[in-house]
């Protein structure tokens, strides 16, 4: 079993109406199934409503399937006595870097975690300053999170995750409300932890080009998961992309378009240079 | 910009008063306003005003900060200080229409302004040498005992930690939003006071709404980052008296025996 | 000349250790319909030149004017100015506020001095440009998705029926295709309404596609200001102000590189796509 495991996952939402009487019922998400093996760099994309944000709740025990089990690292999510342990092995990052800084000044926020978990004080600080340093904010520790930009914001929410020495991270769409920059640097952040570290990433998100890097991608529609694979088969399947409101890379729509034109190049470019290489 | 607003007046600098455990200067400052009221005649002042501004040198911190904090109660300053010029009973020094004033009110008036000057400088030492965070620290160790009666002093002292983070943010999402229904012709000056609250409905829902989902968004991110109240809850930096603090708390002791000397046989002094 | 700025230059917190020049010395003059596209990384001064447009923000020095005049001369009527020069905020959510779509999306009209039919009138209509159907028109602001609101957010604006609107990151935060979708409403409102459009974006994928014109800001200053080709010729440049040109710009310049007779300035893909096929066309002939 891997390190997060979904079997046959299913989420109903109520929505209640003005006379608050019938609610109706929503699927959130289907008949989901995955295996995510410990160390990969998972994304899972899909468009606004797809039931990705949903799926990524139910990794951190946010939200407790309807139907079906979610293991985290072979504990059930679902089991009340074991929250606080899913909890601490698969750590969240949130869209809105401004939503999930609690603290005031950039370490104490960073130390939140440890604190709640009771870690003695001493070891709270080597936390922080280690996991300040993976994220390269330690030249910030004394500021206020106010004062960051958008993307040091996130890297300060990421070592919030990382000091509570979690086995992965997932990212709810981190790079959302970001400027390009800032979500360059989020991204180098993560795929840092993902290799020096070896943290297990799962990050969701709609932006194409935070993908080609990933070991596996998935794509969710309509609460169900659609499709499944490396980034160069997932980004082969243009039109299947679009169809589920997605896109692919400028390079990749250019190789496609070109290949149906006629010109013999292989499906599912992801780079610049291996269209350079397929056409020179 | 409105970020760069310090919320609470910090005023950073190293002094041996910035160092001090939040607690002291807590306690020191709550000493010091009760032995405001203790007084009796103007010797006890005088003592007062040496104290006063024997911190302030120490803390480092200009006096200009110190009066800024009095701007703000002037009016209500002036206010009692008529109050009680105009009625206080006593001999009459000046008399024009319905109104007397006498050397007793002259004499009560002074002696509040005073007061309420010195109360709110003392106060300003105190939050222009701590930093909010400190404060609230502090606060929740002072109020620790209450938890035995199931006051939630943890609960509150987080509440207030997280008002001092937002507060900002929220200051700067009403620029915002006022500035896109501006955009939108609305009006937020002109008219009466009716039309004017009338007005601020633009305004107030989507400000609300955001506060909430921001409240929302943090109690999930606090949550998932294991947040489960006070329980079990370790600290990163916890607040521990060292030798410094102690002086303090002497000297402290020290000018409260020194007031209530004062008090009690200030009389038999000029 | 639709508007112009003249050497205004805006300083935050005059007086202040805090006092920052956010706009130095812009000089730009807007043109009646065209569709302009602004970039420049946070904080390089794209949100205080905009807010300038409108008179949201008055220059520390120099001047506004709108159709000649000058916008903060005596006597001069802000809220008329603020009807004709709409400005739409990058969060629909710091707008939306009234219990349904359509009431929302009067308050502007209404702001104007028009009674409760005229404004409604105004109000259809403009939903209808943005493509929000009639279902939708009692429905709270609140219920929609993420696409929606901002196309409500655009009508509220739209209603007030201004020679020019200015989106600042209308799809910031959306999916690719309600991006699209966006984007393609903006540039019909344009193509049907001529209505001027200056469209604040991070995306310069999206710029190259939709804009005519491209003003880019850097350290509070015009660093560009030209066609989108012009500008990507200098991808260099842009890649020191922490900005870069079009994937499509780069995959061209690497062609041409490796000797493949291919046109640098394409920068959409329909584009590259024409001229490699020429080139690669040529190749096969020589």
């Amino acid at each position: 079993m891997g390190i997060i495991k979904a079997s046959k996952l299913g989420f109903d939402y109520f929505k209640y109406n003005e006379e608050g009487e019938e609610p109706e019922k929503f699927r959130a998400i289907d008949q989901v199934s995955l295996d995510i093996k410990a160390g990969q760099f998972i994304a899972v994309l899909g468009h606004n409503g797809s039931g990705k944000s949903t799926l990524a709740k139910h990794m951190n025990a946010l939200l407790v399937p309807t139907e079906g089990t979610l293991w985290v690292d072979s504990v059930d999510t679902s089991q009340e006595e074991d929250l606080w342990k899913v909890r601490q092995k698969a750590g969240m990052v949130f869209q809105n870097p401004d939503n999930q800084i609690i603290g005031t000044v950039v370490e104490e926020d960073v130390g939140f975690g440890p604190e709640n978990m009771g870690i003695p004080t001493e070891d709270i600080w080597k936390r922080v300053d280690k996991s300040l340093e993976a994220v390269g904010m330690l030249a910030f520790r004394d500021k206020s999170p106010n004062k960051l930009s958008g993307g040091q914001k996130q890297r300060v929410a990421i070592a919030g995750v990382v000091a509570m020495k979690p086995e992965c991270i997932v990212l709810d769409e981190p790079t959302a409300m970001l400027d390009p920059n800032g979500r360059k640097e989020v991204l180098k952040t993560v795929r840092e932890l993902n290799e020096q570290e070896g943290v297990t990433v799962i990050l969701i998100t709609h932006y194409m080009e935070e993908v080609i890097f990933a070991d596996k991608v998935y794509v969710m529609d309509k609460g169900e998961m659609v499709m499944e694979g490396t980034p160069r088969e997932i980004f082969s399947q243009v039109d299947k992309l679009k169809h589920y409101r997605l896109d692919v890379p400028q390079v990749t729509l250019l190789a496609h378009e070109l290949k149906n034109a006629g010109v013999d190049i292989p499906d599912g470019i992801l780079t610049t240079d291996e269209l350079v290489d397929a056409l020179c | 910009m409105l970020r760069d607003i310090t919320l609470g007046q910090y005023y950073p600098s190293d002094s041996v008063i910035h160092r001090l455990d939040p607690r002291v200067k807590f306690v020191s400052t709550m000493v010091f306003i009760v032995s405001l009221f203790l007084f009796k005649g103007f010797t006890g002042y005088v003592l007062a005003t040496i104290v006063l501004a024997a911190v302030i040198k120490i803390s480092k911190v200009p006096f200009k900060f110190m009066v800024k904090g009095m701007k703000a109660i002037l009016f209500i300053l002036v206010i009692t200080m008529l109050f009680n010029v105009f009625l206080t009973p006593g001999e009459v020094l000046a008399h024009w229409w319905i109104f007397k004033i006498t050397r007793e009110g002259i004499v009560l008036a002074v002696k509040m302004g005073i007061r309420l000057s010195y109360l709110i400088i003392g106060s300003s030492v105190m939050t222009l040498t701590t930093t909010p965070n400190q404060l609230t620290d502090g606060l929740e160790r002072l109020l620790g005992p209450l938890k035995k009666i199931r006051v939630p002093v943890h609960e509150i002292s987080m509440m207030m930690s997280i008002a001092l983070r937002f507060i900002p943010i929220l200051m700067e999402e009403t620029d915002k939003i006022m500035k896109a229904q501006i955009a939108r012709g609305a009006d937020f000056e002109s008219g009466n006071l009716i039309k004017k609250v009338k007005n601020m409905v633009p305004l107030l829902v989507p400000l609300f709404i955001s506060a909430f989902r921001r409240a929302n968004d943090l109690a999930m991110a606090m949550e998932a980052r294991c947040y489960h109240g006070g329980e079990g809850r370790t600290q990163m930096k916890p607040l521990v008296y060292k030798r410094m603090d102690w002086v303090a708390y002497v000297l402290v002791l020290i000018y409260l025996l020194g007031c209530i000397a004062l008090r009690i046989w200030g009389g038999m002094l000029p | 000349m639709l508007i112009e700025l003249k050497d205004v230059t805006y300083t935050y917190s005059v007086g202040t250790v805090y006092e920052v020049n956010a706009l130095e010395h812009a000089n730009l003059s807007i043109e009646e319909g065209q569709f302009i596209g602004i970039i420049g990384h946070t904080g390089s001064g794209k949100s205080t030149l905009i807010q300038h447009f409108n008179g949201l923000v008055q220059p520390t020095s120099g001047q506004v004017l709108y159709e000649g005049q000058d916008i903060w001369g005596e006597g001069y009527n802000l809220r008329a100015l603020r009807s004709n020069v709409g400005l739409v905020f990058q969060y629909p959510e710091h707008q939306l506020f009234e219990v349904d779509i359509l009431s929302d999306v009067c308050f502007g009209p209404k702001n104007q001095g028009l009674n409760k039919a005229e404004a409604e009138e105004r109000a259809r209509e403009a939903l209808t440009h943005v493509g929000i159907g009639e279902e939708l028109y009692h429905k709270s602001p609140f219920e929609l998705s993420g696409g929606q609101k901002r196309r409500v957010a655009i009508a509220g604006v739209l209603a007030m029926n201004p020679k020019v609107l200015i989106l600042d990151e209308p799809t910031a935060g959306l999916d690719p295709k309600g991006r699209d979708e966006i984007l393609d409403q903006i540039k019909y409102l344009h193509d049907t309404r001529g209505i001027t459009i200056l469209l604040v974006s991070h995306s310069m994928e999206d710029v190259a596609r939709y804009a005519e014109r491209l003003i880019v800001m850097n350290d509070a200053k015009v660093a560009f200001d030209d066609t989108p080709k012009a500008v990507f010729a200098h991808y260099k440049e842009l890649e020191i102000m922490g900005l870069a040109a079009p994937q499509i710009t780069y995959i061209m310049h690497a062609l041409k590189r490796k000797g493949l007779a291919v046109d640098t300035a394409a920068t959409t893909v329909e584009e590259a796509k024409k001229s490699i096929l020429d080139a690669l066309a040529d190749r096969r002939k020589a």
